[in-house]
Formats: C-alpha cells, sequence, structure tokens
C-alpha cells in the first residue's frame, strides 16, 4: 500500500444536465485545497488531462439511458474502489425518466425527423439499477456544502453525515411557518430528504421534492392530505412526478393518482 | 510546400473536454482543403420538448431550468417570458429589474467559470485550471472569487445558485429586501476591480488569427444591453418581434449528432448559418454597454466588427464588466415592489419567449390550453443555433493552418470549438424538425 500517494479521483457524467459535477467547481473557495488532497485523474468538464483507472474515488452523475452507457458504467464499477452517485438523475433517473411512462416510440416520433439516427434506451434509470453504489447523494442539484462533506468523509475513511430526516426538520430549525398548513400549497416536505436547507419553504414557496424521497416517508399519507386540500388527482401525480419519478415512494404514488386522474 | 500535396490528414477527439456535456471531433483534410467536419455531438437525447407536454403551464420554468446546469437562469425566464406572454402579462418595474439582477448573476457566473477555468488553460497551454493554478494562483484565485459573486446573487435572488427556485410565472416567491442588496452591494464593487483586472490579464493573451464573415444575430432593445428582452436582429438588418423566430430560423437533424443545426432563412429565401452569443451581442449593442465597459473594449483593441472568434474570451469579460455595472445601477434604483408577483391566469394561447442566455439567444415557444396544461413545447437553444458555425470556424482554421503539425492543429481546432462555450447538455434536449438531411 504507497502511503503518500494521493488517492485518485475520477468524475463521470451520464444523462445530465452537467449541474452536479459544476458543483464540484463551484466550490470556489475549497476547489484548490480538494485539488491538493487528490489525484484528479478524469474529469473532463474540467481538464483534457486524464489518467488510466484504477480510480479510488468515481463520482458519476446522470442516469443511464443509452446502451453505450450501461457498458460505460459497468467499465467504471469495475475500475473504481468506491462509486458515489450525485444528483437525481444519477440516484433516480432524473427529469428524463418521465419517458419511462411513456411509449417509446411514440415518443421518439414526436421530437426527432430520423429517429432511426438515435440510440436510445426505453428508459432512463438509475446508476444503482446497473451497478453496486456505495454512497449516494441526493439533490436536483446536490448541495455543495453535502459534498464536501462527502469528499472530506472518504478521504478520512469515516461514513459521510449526511441526514436522512425530512425538509420540515431543516424547516422548523429555520423557524418557518408551515406553508402546507397555512397556504394550503402542495409542500413535499414532509417526505422529502432534507439537505436543501428548506429553501423553497423559507422562500414562501412548497417543496418540490428535488432531493427524493427521505427514508421511510409516508407518501400516501401526505397524497391523502393534499387531496383533503382540494388538489386534483392530476395535480398529485404531477407533484410525485417530476425530479425523483422512479423512486419506489413516489412511483407508487405517481402511478396511483395517475391512474385514477378520469375521476378529476 | 510541395509535401503538402497528397497530404491526408485526420483530427479525431473523441471525447472534447472542457466544455459543458458530451462532444467530439471529426475532420478529415486533403492537400489543404478541408473534406468533411462534423462536431459530433452524443449527448443522449432527453426529450424535454416531449416530457413538457401534459405539465402545468407553471411548472415549465421549474422544468426547463433542468435542461442545464450552468445556465438555468436562461430557461426559466425564456420559459416566464413566453407563458407570460400567452397569458397576455408583462411583468415590468422592480419585478423586472430583479428579472434582470438574477440574470447578470448568471452571466458573471457562467462567463467566469468559462474564461478561467474552461477557456484561458487554452491559451496559456494547460490542460486545465488546476494545472494552470500552479503558474497563475493569484489569477485563479481571482477567478474562483469573481465567479462566487455571480453565485451569491443568483443564491441571493433566486434562491440557490444552480436551478434557483425563486423564479415562478409572474414574479418571484419573495423578494430580497432592499438592504439585503445594498449589502451585496459592496461585493459587486470588489467584483468591479476584478473584473477590470480580468480584462488586463486577458490582454496579454496570444490570439490566434482567424477573422471570419459573420452573420450575428442577438437582441436588441431601444437603450438597454440586451440580456431579458428585446427584438431579434440581425447584422443583415433582420428586425423581428420574438413571435416571427420560427418564421426565419429552421433546425434540420444531421446523423452525426443528437443536437439539431439550426440556419436563418434570409429575405431572399437562402439558407444561412449564423452566430449568436457574446459576439453578436457585441457587435449588434456596442452603443449600450456602459462607459467604462465601452473604455476597457476600445483599450482592448475590442471595437465593432470584431471578428475574430479567439477573440471571444475577451468580449466575456466586458460582458462580466458590463452585467457587474448593470447589478449594481439595478440595485441603487431598487424600490421593494408591493407584491412579490403579478397575478397570472392560463388563457388558451402560444406564447413566445426569447433571452439572452450567455452563450446566446435562447427561443421557447409554448402552446397551452384554458386550464394551463401545455399542449406544445419548442425550445431552441444557442448551442444549436452555433454548431454549423463552429464547424465552418474550424474548416477554415484548418485550411489556413494546414502546413502546421498535427498535434498543434489540434489544439487549435480544440480551443475554436471552445471559444462558443458551448453548451451540450442545452443542444440535445430535442426539438422538432423541418427537414433532413441524406
Amino acid at each position: 500500500m504507497p502511503r503518500h500517494k494521493k488517492p485518485k479521483l475520477a468524475v463521470w457524467k451520464f444523462t445530465s444536465c452537467d449541474g452536479c459535477q459544476l458543483s464540484i467547481l463551484d466550490c470556489e473557495e475549497e476547489l484548490l485545497a480538494i485539488a491538493s488532497r487528490l489525484e484528479i485523474a478524469y474529469f473532463l468538464e474540467a481538464s483534457k488531462r486524464t489518467m488510466r483507472g484504477p480510480y479510488d474515488i468515481s463520482i458519476v452523475e446522470g442516469s443511464v439511458s443509452t446502451p453505450e452507457e450501461i457498458k460505460r458504467i459497468q467499465d467504471i464499477r469495475s475500475n473504481s474502489r468506491i462509486i458515489v452517485t450525485v444528483g437525481a438523475c444519477a440516484a433516480s433517473g432524473g427529469i428524463q425518466a418521465l419517458k419511462n411512462f411513456r411509449d417509446k416510440n411514440d415518443f421518439l416520433s414526436l421530437v426527432y425527423a430520423t429517429p432511426s439516427y438515435i440510440c436510445t434506451l426505453d428508459t432512463a434509470l438509475p446508476i444503482s439499477r446497473y451497478v453496486p453504489v456505495n454512497f449516494a447523494l441526493q439533490g436536483c442539484p446536490i448541495n455543495k456544502g453535502q459534498l464536501l462533506n462527502l469528499i472530506c468523509a472518504l478521504l478520512e475513511g469515516r461514513t459521510p453525515n449526511i441526514p436522512t430526516y425530512s425538509v420540515c426538520v431543516e424547516c422548523k430549525l429555520k423557524g418557518n411557518i408551515c406553508i402546507l398548513v397555512s397556504k394550503n400549497a402542495p409542500c413535499l416536505g414532509p417526505v422529502t430528504q432534507a439537505g436543501c436547507g428548506a429553501i423553497c419553504p423559507t422562500y414562501n414557496r412548497a417543496c418540490y421534492g428535488c432531493f427524493g424521497p427521505k427514508e421511510t416517508p409516508n407518501a400516501t399519507a401526505l397524497a391523502s392530505e393534499l387531496k383533503t386540500c382540494g388538489f386534483s388527482n392530476a395535480d398529485i401525480a404531477r407533484v410525485f412526478r417530476t425530479f425523483n419519478p422512479t423512486r419506489e415512494e413516489f412511483y407508487q404514488i405517481g402511478r396511483q393518482y395517475e391512474r385514477s386522474k378520469k375521476s378529476d | 510546400m510541395s509535401e503538402a500535396k497528397n497530404q491526408t490528414k485526420t483530427i479525431k477527439v473523441n471525447y472534447l473536454a472542457r466544455v459543458e456535456g458530451e462532444g467530439g471531433l471529426f475532420i478529415k483534410a486533403q492537400n489543404g482543403k478541408v473534406k468533411d467536419v462534423q462536431l459530433r455531438i452524443f449527448e443522449p437525447p432527453r426529450f424535454f420538448e416531449g416530457l413538457l407536454v401534459d405539465r402545468a403551464f407553471t411548472e415549465a420554468p421549474d422544468i426547463t431550468a433542468r435542461i442545464c446546469g450552468i445556465c438555468p437562469v436562461a430557461y426559466q425566464m425564456s420559459a416566464c417570458q413566453a407563458m407570460e406572454n400567452a397569458c397576455g402579462i408583462t411583468v415590468d418595474g422592480p419585478l423586472r429589474d430583479l428579472r434582470r439582477l438574477l440574470y447578470c448573476g448568471e452571466w458573471i457566473k457562467s462567463h467566469v467559470l468559462h474564461i478561467y477555468m474552461l477557456h484561458a488553460p487554452d491559451f496559456l497551454g494547460y490542460e486545465g485550471v488546476v494545472q494552470m493554478a500552479k503558474d497563475f494562483p493569484q489569477e485563479v484565485e481571482r477567478g474562483l472569487r469573481l465567479k462566487k459573486v455571480g453565485n451569491d446573487l443568483m443564491s441571493l435572488v433566486g434562491g440557490r445558485d444552480i436551478h434557483p427556485i425563486n423564479v415562478c410565472l409572474g414574479g418571484f416567491y419573495k423578494t430580497p429586501t432592499f438592504r439585503e442588496l445594498l449589502e451585496f452591494a459592496d461585493k459587486l464593487k470588489q467584483a468591479h476591480e476584478d473584473a477590470i483586472k480580468t480584462l488586463e490579464w486577458l490582454s496579454t493573451f496570444r490570439y490566434p488569427q482567424l477573422e471570419r464573415g459573420y452573420l450575428f444575430v442577438s437582441l436588441c432593445h431601444p437603450h438597454e444591453y440586451p440580456i431579458d428582452r428585446g427584438k431579434v436582429i440581425s447584422s443583415a438588418g433582420l428586425n423581428i418581434d420574438v413571435s416571427q423566430f420560427e418564421n426565419f430560423f429552421f433546425e434540420k437533424h444531421l446523423p452525426h449528432s443528437t443536437a439539431l443545426h439550426a440556419t436563418h432563412i434570409d429575405a431572399d429565401k437562402k439558407e444561412r448559418d449564423y452566430l449568436v452569443g457574446p459576439m453578436a451581442r457585441f457587435n449588434l449593442n456596442f452603443n449600450c454597454l456602459t462607459p467604462t465597459a465601452k473604455y476597457y473594449a476600445e483599450q482592448l483593441g475590442l471595437t465593432p466588427p470584431c471578428t475574430n472568434p479567439f477573440k471571444s474570451i475577451a468580449i466575456r469579460a466586458i460582458e462580466v464588466l458590463y452585467a457587474i455595472e448593470e447589478a449594481l445601477r439595478l440595485i441603487d434604483s431598487y424600490h421593494a415592489p408591493f407584491s412579490s408577483k403579478m397575478p397570472i391566469t392560463p388563457k388558451a394561447n402560444n406564447g413566445y419567449g426569447c433571452t439572452e442566455a450567455p452563450r446566446g439567444i435562447l427561443y421557447h415557444r409554448y402552446e397551452i390550453d384554458e386550464q394551463g396544461i401545455i399542449k406544445v413545447a419548442k425550445i431552441v437553444p444557442p448551442t444549436s443555433q452555433n454548431q454549423k458555425i463552429i464547424e465552418e470556424d474550424l474548416r477554415h482554421f484548418v485550411e489556413r493552418y494546414f502546413s502546421q503539425g498535427q498535434a498543434v492543429l489540434q489544439h487549435h481546432c480544440e480551443q475554436a470549438i471552445r471559444n462558443y462555450d458551448p453548451c451540450i447538455s442545452c443542444a440535445t434536449h430535442f426539438l422538432k424538425l423541418h427537414i433532413d438531411e441524406e
């Protein structure tokens, strides 16, 4: 075991908007410190310099939506000691996973003149559907503070301290008045994982669940509450089907209310 | 020179580095003539126009923001404008000023990211910013500091720097207080000095020679440098309302790219490629820059017409200086609005929106029903408009410098692509098509 060698970090992009890997470059005050502790071996958005694996840490952004991406993630897995995924796309397919709910062929001809030029899978799925993942940071986009926490934890060999409780906890700590109760707004805070600092309720708007489900969410209860507040089945289906539509808890509610939207 | 005859050169870059999204490059040249140039965009398509169908009109700003992590505000602003246009409202006064202020934050952040982290390493011969930081620590720290001001401005007005949460149809969920803005003005004053130092630094760069006769297209407003509104104009005299955009600009689907190629159809029905972005804005709206921005532009020898694409890095820095001064002006004249948003009710209608993303005009059109459910969505991002121009630049560049070594030529070709700060994720969300080739 070479003691003084810096761990090799690779950053990989799959189907995504690049926002989560941009969060690394957005660590303005910490970027050079991170670079001094790690060997940035592969990070195309930042550098032409590429080093061959194996890599100690692979940070993976995006979902798997093409046959080529299946092969690539398998190669990355076999070349990486630790894989951490960043963002809603990698953890739950992301916004493009909305295509999973429609017929692929209808979709292709809707948007492409020559569908035969396009090679795409029927689905956009999380990285963990294809390979084992060591840790996942949720969020669309991820939170920079959580990213730094994660990188430090990996460097020190400890478990990252990432909360799994709901946005409501952060919201209460901020002293906000509950937006679901006081404004009758369709807030997903009770079922969404903390990490953003409850920014939406702090800015007077309902949480739209971009951090994905918290550990053990009761989405069924929240959906019934939204129904009582007067939201239609179609509204409820849409709220759960946005940036994390394939995560089990959100998926089930989305499907249930989508099916019953004719009774609106 | 005789050896150059019968010589074939192939330049192939499988993965372009320091661009946003995934693309490659393929050039084949023979006897000094370019046979084929392909900017290969293989970023997987994400079908946004399809995903937007059946969603609520209020969701368009949040959903389209996810097309791009680098210019989400541009998507939010064009989407808001289009929906408000459909519903018959115009956001003016302090709410509009706040939108422009938010947009200034994005211009600063995106341009500085490009200047310091993606493009400057090309001019100075480094693989990336981390390697460059060893020899240019002060400059890199300055770039990071400047970028942070852009990010912080986005967080203050938009709630978050990537995919802001505070934007809604009609305005904002919450407006900042005057005190918060005033405190921020101090950061902008520090950033102003950094922006000027950036320009001084860029004046020491060596710019490869390449002058081209471009057709520039940008927004134009009678007395503002274009960011968030205006008519669509060109250097050939086009002057149209945003709602006329699709009568003059078309897209094609080519086999080597998952992004569409846009072309302009001029008054004589001739197809022309065209350039959008900082160079177009600068050349078509120079008079609307602030006196300081004009002064530094002139000091750098940048006056319209500027047609060397490699100088776009310096024009970006001029726009950073402008955005800082514009943000200071907006803060200085700010009066808190009575309400954080104007009321908006859906109307079965078509709506059009176009704003200046950091890398060029971004057009949105939506058709919504009386409940506000989206029926049709069309989005034309800047990179699909510039794709053809990038290929043409490469063609000219390779022919001019054909006798140079393969490595040098390849390096400059990659640099030439980065002149456009191409946003490949933006370009591949996919659009409806009109014409097909091959």
